[in-house]
């Protein structure tokens, strides 16, 4: 008879071990394509989150902290860019368009950004797709706000709501800025970026915020920074009567100048000026600025987050190994049961490598088995829990087929169980030659 | 004993090779000068000077246990090689093929009925009856030309040995009683009518009513298909039903030796068992 069709029966007739020795391979592969699932969607997520931006300009500090600064709002930022020093740059002949960015405010969590509408213009993310807006419009005054997707869904936001921004990063704020409500204008679709965690107002809504606060923009939590309150409204008056313009120039907010930003993007005319320009801002004379390839830095970052990656992976890996060691131990508690049955096979005239392959074949049914469901409990997890991952950690896993890469760890398991199975294989091969056909159980 | 006188002799063959080939083709059996240890440097556990079985008949050897009756039958399956000696079965020289011919050879002409527990627990009825048929085409052959196809020939097998019975079929083998598998077992033996039958202590764990029962349908089926009926036992009782009667002890010359050197321990064990301790270290 065919090995295989024997193999199979042979297993039906013990389905109970034989199902939970699946079981235990298919959780462990599970395992092992979910976490390779969500270390490369990470990756892919990681470096998405920005694109089709040549160069990010901050105060002088290190590229990979500017990066979270000015990309992830993981780290809070130290130094601020003088206005002057943006407006000076952005005249480059080699530059097609800038985004100024202010940062330092959180609202409930999530970062405030002060920028303009060349934001919307120009910020590009994944394969360099651009922003879009789901509902509403961009912000056309500084009492305007654009919200992230997640921003909004958290918040329960809509277009109209009014909001309030509060200063310093972290959940709890300790000065609200009550008297300056902003109001919602509108809400951008999903990026699975920074960006759905993200509200965005205007340079001069910034500003507002901070009028009346150490102007260059120190944005430490001062206990005593309630005294400002009241200075801080009548600042304000005096600040927007000191510019005659304005109080109706909310059509023009790039009309405004703010003091100081925090950084700003830059899309470059041309892609080979990009190590020029760097150079060029790295040693202008104005201030101290650092300029960064965003792709570059996001490399560096990704070789600091991917060791931890790399280790969940390898742990994983350890568990299938786990997982085909108990196949191996459950066949070789069976063995000694089955000389009887090799025997008689062997009396009917199977040759010692039918014997051989059968048990060898059984092991490798098992473990494609076992993979086949593994990879069927990864997509119903997927499916299930995908809408969960991406509200609950921002990371959109996407549901494509299996890449080459986890075929071919797919394939190395699966050659694993063949090479396990050879083992009681071949010790069943060794009986069957010297049991012959005396086996007397 | 005249049927031991007259199959077996114990005078050394002196016939020229040509003759011997002649004499092959009548003699289903033929072994000369045959030794076979479980190791190499170790005392022989067979040592047999000369034996013949000629087509048809019915043998019954019969010895104490490690006297090394189920070593002989590994011997004629070719499941084993001896160290010295022939041994010929249908006139090819079982001892000269190769492990895989070997295996082949049995697959094609040789059914074996065990003891107990003949039967692979997760196959039906049927399936282990036509197993044999599985590894050998010749025998599937021989039996599809029978009956027409594969599971008519098992069912046919089966109704003479009176287990037709359709709720019998559906049940599970392991629930059989053991008198009902060992005549599965013998179906399993006869289909595809191999040349020679060799029963390994068939009847050791049936009463005495299904043993003699159990025999004479073995004969009949073992007459229709002309097959050669080899038959273990240390049950002496049953030696009257066949033709030719032989004791092991009285032939194999190692068995001898070991009972005037009186070593109890080797002795007293089945051989089988001494030599698979050694080979599966």
């Amino acid at each position: 008879m065919n090995p295989f069709v024997l193999a199979l029966k042979s297993l039906r007739n013990r389905k109970f071990t034989v199902g939970l020795t699946v079981v235990s391979i298919a959780l462990s592969v599970t395992l092992l394509l979910g976490v390779e699932r969500i270390r490369s969607e990470a990756q892919t997520s990681f470096t998405n989150t920005i694109a089709g931006t040549d160069l990010i300009v901050g105060a002088r500090t290190s590229p990979v902290q500017l990066m979270l600064s000015s990309v992830f709002g993981l780290s809070d930022t130290t130094n601020n860019i003088g206005w002057e020093s943006y407006e000076a740059l952005s005249e480059h002949p080699g530059i097609a368009w800038t985004i100024p960015i202010s940062l330092g405010d959180t609202h409930a969590g999530y970062r405030v950004a002060g920028t303009t509408n060349a934001y919307l213009d120009h910020f590009q993310y994944g394969r360099k797709q651009s922003l879009r807006i789901k509902e509403g419009r961009w912000f056309a005054d500084k009492k305007g706000a654009v919200l992230g997707a997640e921003v909004a869904e958290k918040l329960g936001y809509r277009v109209g709501s009014d909001i309030v921004a509060a200063h310093g990063s972290g959940d709890v704020s300790f000065i609200e800025h009550d008297e300056h409500p902003f109001r919602v204008a509108g809400i951008l679709e999903r990026t699975g970026t920074q960006v759905d965690r993200t509200i965005f107002i205007s340079l001069s809504g910034i500003d507002a915020i901070h009028a009346g606060m150490d102007p260059a923009g120190d944005h430490g939590h001062d206990p005593l920074a309630a005294h400002a309150d009241m200075e801080h409204r009548h600042r304000e008056e005096f600040h927007d009567s000191s510019r005659p313009n304005a109080r109706h120039d909310d059509h023009h907010l790039q009309g405004h100048e703010p003091s100081a930003i925090t950084a700003f993007y830059i899309g470059l005319k041309s892609r080979s000026a990009a190590l020029s320009v760097q150079r060029m801002i790295n040693e202008y004379k104005g201030e101290p600025l650092t300029a960064v390839l965003p792709a570059v830095a996001l490399q560096e970052l990704w070789g600091i987050v991917g060791i931890v990656e790399k280790a969940l992976l390898a742990v994983s890996g350890f568990v299938v190994v786990v997982g085909l060691s108990g196949m191996l131990v459950a066949i070789m508690t069976g063995l000694n049961e089955r000389r009887r049955e090799m025997a008689i096979l062997r009396s009917v005239g199977a040759r010692p490598l039918h014997v051989f392959s059968l048990i060898v074949g059984e092991a490798g049914f098992v473990t494609l088995v076992g993979i086949s469901a593994g990879i069927t409990l990864l997509y119903t997890l997927l499916l299930t829990a995908q809408p969960l991952i991406a509200s609950r950690f921002g990371l959109f896993i996407g549901i494509g087929g299996l890449s080459a890469y986890e075929l071919a760890l797919m394939g190395i398991v699966c050659l694993a169980g063949f090479v396990i199975g050879i083992i009681p294989g071949y010790r069943i091969y060794r009986f069957s030659l010297a049991d012959g056909m005396t086996v007397k159980v | 004993m005249n049927a031991f006188a007259q199959f077996f002799t114990a005078q050394q063959a002196l016939r020229p090779r040509g003759l011997e080939v002649a004499a092959a083709t009548e003699n289903v059996i033929d072994i000369n000068n045959l030794q076979f240890a479980w190791r190499n440097n170790a005392a022989p556990v067979l040592d047999i000077d000369n034996l013949r079985v000629e087509r048809g008949q019915r043998l019954f050897i019969e010895g104490p246990s490690g006297s090394g009756k189920s070593t002989l039958l590994s011997l004629l399956a070719g499941v084993i090689a001896p160290q010295k000696g022939t041994v010929s079965v249908r006139g090819r020289r079982v001892d000269a093929l190769s492990g895989a011919q070997r295996d082949r050879f049995r697959a094609d002409h040789i059914g074996f009925i065990f003891q107990m527990f003949n039967l692979i627990p997760y196959l039906s009825l049927a399936e282990n009856v036509a197993l044999p048929c599985r590894f050998s085409q010749r025998r599937r052959q021989k039996a599809q030309s029978q009956s027409g196809g594969l599971e008519k020939e098992a069912l046919r097998l089966l109704t003479l040995l009176g287990l037709a019975d359709p709720g019998l079929l559906k049940r599970p083998v392991t629930d059989l009683s053991v008198g009902q598998q060992q005549r599965v077992a013998a179906a399993r033996a006869l289909i595809g009518s191999p040349e020679v039958l060799i029963a390994d202590e068939p009847t050791s764990s049936l009463d005495a009513a299904h043993r003699e029962a159990f025999i004479r349908l073995l004969f009949e089926e073992c007459a229709k298909a002309q097959s050669t009926l080899i038959f273990v036992s240390h049950d002496t009782s049953l030696a009257p039903l066949f033709d030719q009667v032989i004791r092991l002890p009285e032939i194999n010359r190692a068995g001898r030796r070991l009972e005037r050197s009186g070593n109890p321990v080797t002795a007293g064990m089945p051989v089988s068992d001494i030599g698979r301790k050694e080979v599966t270290k």
